[in-house]
């Protein structure tokens, strides 16, 4: 019996949480027929927007992906003053709200500071464009690959990179040929966290790109946008959409996972 | 003529967490002639596997110098070869694979590889275990695939960090015999650590005795145990039993102090012991 009860909170806990409010945003997304869904995400702005998300989340999964191997090397593998403030600053992402975040970098970025400022006489501009996003959205995600790969690499210990050292390999070499098959698995889980999070991403985003629709408008933004404009269908098919993506980076990282017994 | 492997003067302190320094190894001066079989043998936690580290050019002396053939040691490199307690072989390639991992490094041709590689399998007797991975092996196979990925790529030098420690007392034995025949056979230098005394007798032309915190040479023993090819069990012989009370009594004093003083944190690879 109470195995039954039990299964049905979690189901009925599930069900409020994620299955219906998932549910009806297909259904209403379908609602009209797929032609209708088609339609609502092939319209200039919904590409424009899935554009600029794929190109802030491919950099921002890119470079959280070469950082976080570098830091997560330099966290397991050297020893050095400021180890401990390192690791917790890394983790810090996942305490700060993204609104944060976002004000933060206009204020370092920002057309009116120094340093914004000074780039901008350069031709560079951080704030409302591209590279501010990918910054915003670089930040939230800054955990995720170092976090999946720390582990990993602490329990591999260094004995087959020394072996790999004395069998003639160099430094480079043991990294491609032996640190980095024993970490792969984790990569690839860290990397996908990492894409997941950053097309959802939407705080920080919100704040540091100014919102211009069909120039800074992500997925998020355009899912945001359209709702208050009323234009509840595009903005549910552009959700569902999003949501089609995670669960499949969820399903990839099921893939992806270290063989663990669940 | 120049001896094979000279240390002077060599010492190696390690940085302790909240300051100051710990002398892991103080002072030694060795020198091992070519084609020498000499195991060192010393309490645990004496500095062995860090004196196996600095011959090996995996970490730098704070003081001294070691050379091989005359030149000084300033890294890692193909005249030397190090076989580790844990086996560290590389768990996606198969015993062929990890066999080949040096002669890779070497710039061999696939072909060439294979064929070196396979040779040195048939050394220690693993012909027909080419295509597995070291999860499917026995712990003695899993060494045995290591000492061969060690002598595949004919170093002078054969450096090995208790490479039986961690197998059943049977293994051991073969093992040893093997190691013996393989060294006769190729005509390797060959440093070899151990903390067991019956082992260091057993295998040794020379055994070094290292005295604890910091490690220091306390005395090196020749050990004369006559031709081994002869059937009879030479661990039951008197000189053996001769040569084992000789090296007992070097140690029992080291052994006694290593354990009176509190012992700092272990190496991650000292843990495995258990
Ligand atoms: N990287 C290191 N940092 C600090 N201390 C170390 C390091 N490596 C070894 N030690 C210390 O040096 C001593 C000798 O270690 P080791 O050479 O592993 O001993 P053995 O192999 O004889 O058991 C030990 O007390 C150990 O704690
Ligand atoms: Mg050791």
């Amino acid at each position: 019996m109470a195995k039954y009860a039990l299964r049905l909170i979690v189901l009925a806990y599930l069900a409020v949480l994620l299955i219906v409010p998932v549910g009806l945003i297909g259904w209403r997304t379908f609602e009209d027929g797929f032609g209708a869904f088609a339609d609502a995400l092939t319209t200039h702005s919904a590409l424009h927007a899935f554009k600029v998300t794929l190109i802030v989340a491919g950099w921002a999964v890119v470079l959280n992906t070469l950082f976080g191997v570098l830091a997560a090397l330099l966290l397991v593998r050297h020893r050095f003053p400021g180890k401990r403030l390192l690791s917790a600053l890394i983790d810090l992402p996942l305490a700060v709200s993204p609104v944060v975040v976002g004000l933060a970098l206009i204020l370092v970025y920002g057309t009116f500071t120094p340093v914004g400022g000074w780039l901008e006489g350069r031709g560079i501009q951080i704030i409302f464009s591209t590279p501010g996003m990918v910054l915003a959205t670089v930040f939230v995600c800054l955990p995720l690959v170092v976090r999946a790969i720390v582990p990993v690499l602490e329990e591999l210990g260094d004995e087959q990179e020394q072996a790999a050292r004395t069998l003639g390999a160099g430094g480079w070499q043991t990294f491609r040929r032996i640190t980095l098959p024993g970490i792969r698995a984790a990569l690839g889980y860290g990397i996908v966290l990492s894409l997941a999070r950053a097309l959802g991403e939407y705080g920080a985003v919100a704040v540091v790109s100014g919102r211009t629709v069909d120039q800074t408008q992500t997925l998020t933004l355009f899912v945001e946008e359209r709702f208050e404009n009323f234009d509840v269908h595009a903005s549910y098919a552009a959700a569902l959409a999003l949501a089609a993506i995670a669960v499949v980076s969820l399903l990839a990282t099921r893939l992806l996972r270290p063989k663990d017994g669940t | 003529m120049t001896p094979k492997i000279s240390l002077t003067g060599v010492g190696k302190t390690f940085p302790v967490r909240g300051g100051g320094e710990f002398t892991a190894l103080s002072g030694i001066d060795l020198d091992v002639a070519e084609g020498e079989f000499l195991v060192v043998v010393g309490p645990s936690g004496c500095g062995k596997s860090t004196l196996l580290d600095l011959i090996g050019g995996l970490t730098r002396p704070t003081t001294g110098r070691i050379a091989i053939d005359g030149a000084e040691v300033t890294g890692p490199a193909l005249d030397r070869a190090v076989v580790f307690q844990q086996y560290a072989l590389f768990p996606w390639r198969t015993a062929l694979r990890n066999v080949e991992f040096g002669l890779e490094a070497k710039g061999l041709r696939r072909r060439e590889r294979a064929e070196i590689a396979r040779d040195h399998l048939d050394l220690v007797g693993l012909s027909g275990f080419e295509d597995r991975y070291p999860h499917e092996l026995s712990g003695g196979m899993k060494q045995r695939v290591a000492i061969a990925r060690s002598l595949a790529y004919d170093p002078g030098v054969l450096l090995m960090d208790e490479p039986f420690a961690a197998l059943d007392a049977q293994t051991r034995d073969s093992l040893q015999d093997e190691l013996l025949g393989i060294w006769a056979k190729t005509g390797k230098t060959v440093v070899f650590i151990t903390h067991g005394i019956d082992e260091a007798v057993y295998l040794g032309g020379r055994v070094a005795v290292l005295t604890s915190r910091p490690g220091r040479v306390k005395e090196v023993a020749d050990i004369d145990l006559g031709s081994r090819d002869a059937r009879e069990d030479v661990r039951s012989s008197p000189e053996f039993a001769a040569h084992r009370h000789r090296v007992w009594s070097l140690l029992k004093d080291e052994v006694q102090t290593a354990q009176r003083l509190t012992v700092p944190a272990p190496r991650k690879e000292a843990i495995h012991l258990g």
